[in-house]
């Protein structure tokens, strides 16, 4: 195969990919015939939800399967070389020269006892693209036009020592060293704030424009995907939906599950007018800090009403989990007040009575690991039955089957499983159940949709939603994601650095004139809009010219 | 019980192995008193017989049966060490655990307390205290357990630490829930499969350490039987060629062998992620 002719050949054509996961000793199939044509310089997108097959399709496009995983079936024929065929040196002399890969979290992929550009220049020199010297030369270069502060020096950092967003654009960096034909970027900016998300994005498309680079981007979020690629394809449970330009994709979308997934996040929460009594939490001056630490609250006042959804929006490091942790009682605040339906609240958990801890109640961000793997759902949800109200037997089972069907999980079916045994949907319901069980007041949801699926997330929130109509309960409602915010919330409180900088009813802070903080957070969330990027960035570019916004107005760049 | 037979259908062949040697010798010391022909201590013929058909495996020192003797040894030592492995878990368990959830000064105090006992070694701290305080069976028991908590201690304690960081031992603390609550129901059934693996080689450590102490002549006292001194007092015959006195040994050789490789597939089925 000519030189000559391979450059109008695809860079990358994967026919008929099979790909099996090992679960327990049986191997089942988990990407089912998928094929794809990547051309030189064009960028593809990879969307779908959890188990969609995406990211162990990117993988494949090296040629390689994680551990637990194989590849069955198809040809994968990289640059006129079929690769899963070809010997095992090939294939490594390809990878991290000619195909790199772009991690979803930077911050476990590199190395925490190598300086940046250490890591930088280790392919490079070891594939014998350059020297040494050179290769370094180059990683300044390239943090330059990653819009990576101090580009000369930045490289001498520890990985510690960078910010999220920062470590995320050393390692496309580090992806671009050789000058591959193929980065595979798997969903790069999930484990992001929206601000610095934006950064990460724009400086991503720059560069991958610039030089001219194939790139397969992963992500489940298709209002991302659409800003980076030019063409998109939807998957599903191994099985590809639909594939189209990504104009075509989100305009005009053919099937169900592709509309489905563009019409997630347009859930609104009917207005409603505040109750003019007595609010249910007051929460006063709060003062926080941890152990030696600066403090992380300042001067906090909030209301939250009777059956109302308050939400605290705020980036990592905006205090708002603290927050929750000083309502809890976990972390007792240095200054400040709680009132609970006109009583002052203890300071420290242990001080509470147990009728103020059942009213209050608290839902976690993560229900992996919010639910003992070694009790089934009977005594995780039986438990605060008997704790609180003291009920046994007979009248238990009754009421677990009764919240059960409440957060619409089928009692026959999953009263005898373990964790283990649901999906992250049916663990997040099961936590709320457990909540419910208690009989509270307010519910303290913590970032409870951000570890699901966009369509399960959005049926999660319109769950607690119609509890919140039956039962009357109050919600606070902690959360990075603007989506969500406008989905459920009745007011909003926006946080930064400790502070709150904006509060009110809903469509008074999402209506501008804005906060210029809010307006911050607003403008970066992603829109499901063809060229929005481009857009809001030349927007930005107009109204303050040069300089790296986040870091003017001195945005917390923390470690994710 | 069927997921027990179906994890027993898997098991390799050591696993078996082990589980077959372990069962003779609880069969053995449960049933000693029906199997055996004369009484423990009894004297029945004269000193150091050979093998015969009226003494199977000759007689000791004082004229005793060596087969009777090696099933009442059974008995004893490994009912008591496995008294004292218990113990030594209850002991380690129940402090590991509380210092990882209350955490702060308790766990200081008690990890420091832990340390100090682990900084004398082991055989030389237990013949200290079983000579001022003489070798009755309790005492035995109890030196040792403590002793070999602080073992026990180190791993639970690492392992809770792990758990107490969990978002459902914050749920429990939230609810209300009380210290022990929270150590047996959230952390206790979570950090189980290793410490199950731990309890089957501490009970080899402990039923070393017994027999070395009854090797040494303060562990159980004489004319209770029991194998650590029963290969000193029959080692002369030894020096005749007669390998009697290397049975004993042999005995906690096999069990100990047995006892780890059920160890070795338990604990290489606790770090197999595959099971809930």
């Amino acid at each position: 195969m000519g030189s000559e002719s391979s450059a109008r050949e695809p860079l990358l054509t994967m026919t008929g990919l099979r790909i099996e996961g090992q679960a327990g000793e049986e191997w089942h199939e988990i990407v089912h015939g998928v094929d794809v044509v990547l051309h030189r310089g064009e960028v593809l997108g990879l969307i779908g939800e959890s188990g969609a097959g995406k990211s162990t399709i990117g993988l494949a496009a090296m040629g390689f399967a994680r551990p637990g995983c194989r590849l069955t079936g198809g040809d994968i024929v990289f640059d006129g070389v079929e690769l899963r065929s070809a010997p095992r040196d090939h294939n490594r002399a390809l990878r991290g020269a000619r195909i790199a890969y772009v991690a979803q979290s930077a911050a476990a992929a590199f190395n925490p006892a190598h300086r940046l550009i250490d890591q930088f220049t280790e392919a490079p020199v070891r594939h014998r693209v350059k020297s040494r010297a050179a290769a370094e030369a180059d990683a300044k270069d390239l943090y330059g036009r990653l819009r990576l502060p101090e580009p000369e020096k930045i490289g001498y950092r520890y990985p510690h020592q960078v910010s999220g967003g920062q470590l995320q654009r050393a390692m496309v960096a580090m992806a671009m060293a050789c000058r591959p034909d193929l980065i595979v970027f798997d969903e790069p900016t999930t484990a992001l704030d929206v601000t610095t998300q934006i950064e990460v994005l724009a400086a991503v498309k720059d560069v991958i424009r610039q030089l001219d680079t194939a790139a397969i981007y992963i992500s489940h979020d298709l209002a991302v995907v659409a800003q980076m690629a030019d063409r998109i394809m939807v998957l599903r449970h191994g099985n590809l939906v639909e594939e189209g330009t990504s104009d075509s994709i989100v305009n005009r979308p053919e099937q169900e599950y592709t509309q489905r997934l563009l019409a997630v996040r347009t859930y609104r929460k009917p207005v409603a007018e505040p109750a003019q009594e007595e609010p249910l939490l007051r929460i006063e001056g709060i003062a926080a800090r941890y152990r030696r630490s600066a403090r992380v609250l300042e001067g906090v006042d909030l209301d939250i009403g009777r059956q109302r959804t308050v939400a605290i929006v705020g980036e990592s490091g905006s205090g708002k989990s603290t927050l929750a942790r000083v309502v809890t009682g976990l972390l007792p605040p240095e200054e400040g007040r709680l009132v609970f339906d006109g009583d002052v609240l203890a300071p420290a958990l242990a001080r509470r009575p147990r009728e103020q801890l059942r009213r209050l109640q608290m839902i976690h961000q993560m229900p992996d690991t919010a639910l003992n793997p070694r009790q089934r759902t009977r005594d995780i949800i039986g438990r605060p039955l008997t704790f609180y109200s003291g009920l046994h037997g007979r009248g238990r089972e009754d009421r677990v089957r009764e919240l059960l069907t409440m957060v619409e999980l089928e009692p026959e079916e999953f009263i005898d499983r373990y964790p283990a045994e649901l999906s992250g949907g049916q663990k997040q319901r099961v936590c709320i159940a457990r909540a419910l069980a208690a009989e509270p007041d307010l519910i303290i949801c913590d970032e409870v949709t951000s570890a699901l699926d966009q369509l399960v997330a959005e049926r999660v929130l319109q769950l607690l939603q119609r509890l919140q109509d039956e039962l009357g309960v109050s919600y606070m409602f902690i959360t990075h994601d603007f989506a969500t915010v406008r989905a459920i919330s009745d007011e909003i409180v926006v946080m930064f650095q400790g502070r709150i900088v904006e509060q009110g009813a809903r469509n008074d802070v999402l209506t501008p004139p804005h906060h210029e903080y809010t307006d911050l957070l607003l403008s970066s969330v992603p829109e499901m809009k063809i060229g929005w990027l481009d857009r809001t960035l030349a927007a930005r570019a107009k109204q303050e010219t040069g300089g790296d916004e986040a870091s003017k107005r001195g945005i917390p760049t923390a470690h994710s | 019980m069927r997921e027990t037979l179906k994890h027993l259908r898997k098991s390799p062949w050591s696993a078996r192995f082990g589980l077959l040697v372990v069962g003779f010798y609880v069969f053995v010391a449960i049933f000693g008193p029906l199997l055996t022909p004369y009484g423990e201590s009894e004297i029945v013929g004269f000193e150091y017989e050979p093998w015969g058909a009226e003494f199977l495996l000759g007689t000791d020192n004082l004229g005793r049966d060596m087969l009777t003797r090696l099933i009442y040894g059974a008995r004893n030592t490994i009912g008591i060490a496995f008294l004292t492995t218990l113990l030594a878990f209850l002991i380690g368990c129940v402090a590991g655990f509380l210092a990882a959830v209350v955490g702060g000064w308790t766990e200081q105090g008690i990890s420091r307390v832990n340390d100090i006992l682990m900084a004398i070694p082991q055989l030389i701290f237990a013949l200290l205290i079983l000579t001022i305080a003489g070798t009755s069976i309790p005492v035995l028991v109890v030196v040792i357990a403590v002793l070999d908590s602080t073992r026990v201690y180190r791993l639970a304690r690492a392992v809770a630490m792990n758990i107490v960081v969990m978002d459902y031992v914050e749920v429990a603390r939230l609810r209300g829930e009380g210290l022990w609550w929270i150590m047996r129901s959230e952390v206790l059934p979570n950090a189980l499969p290793p410490l199950v693996a731990e309890f089957g080689l501490r009970f080899c450590f402990v039923f070393l350490l017994l027999s070395a102490l009854s090797f040494l002549g303060l562990g159980i006292q004489p004319p209770t039987a029991d194998w650590g001194s029963m290969v000193r007092d029959n080692a002369t015959l030894i020096t005749f060629g007669d390998f009697t006195p290397i049975l004993p040994a042999a005995s906690i050789a096999l069990l100990t062998i047995g006892v780890n490789f059920i160890v070795d597939w338990l604990l290489h089925k606790s770090s197999g992620l595959k099971d809930g």
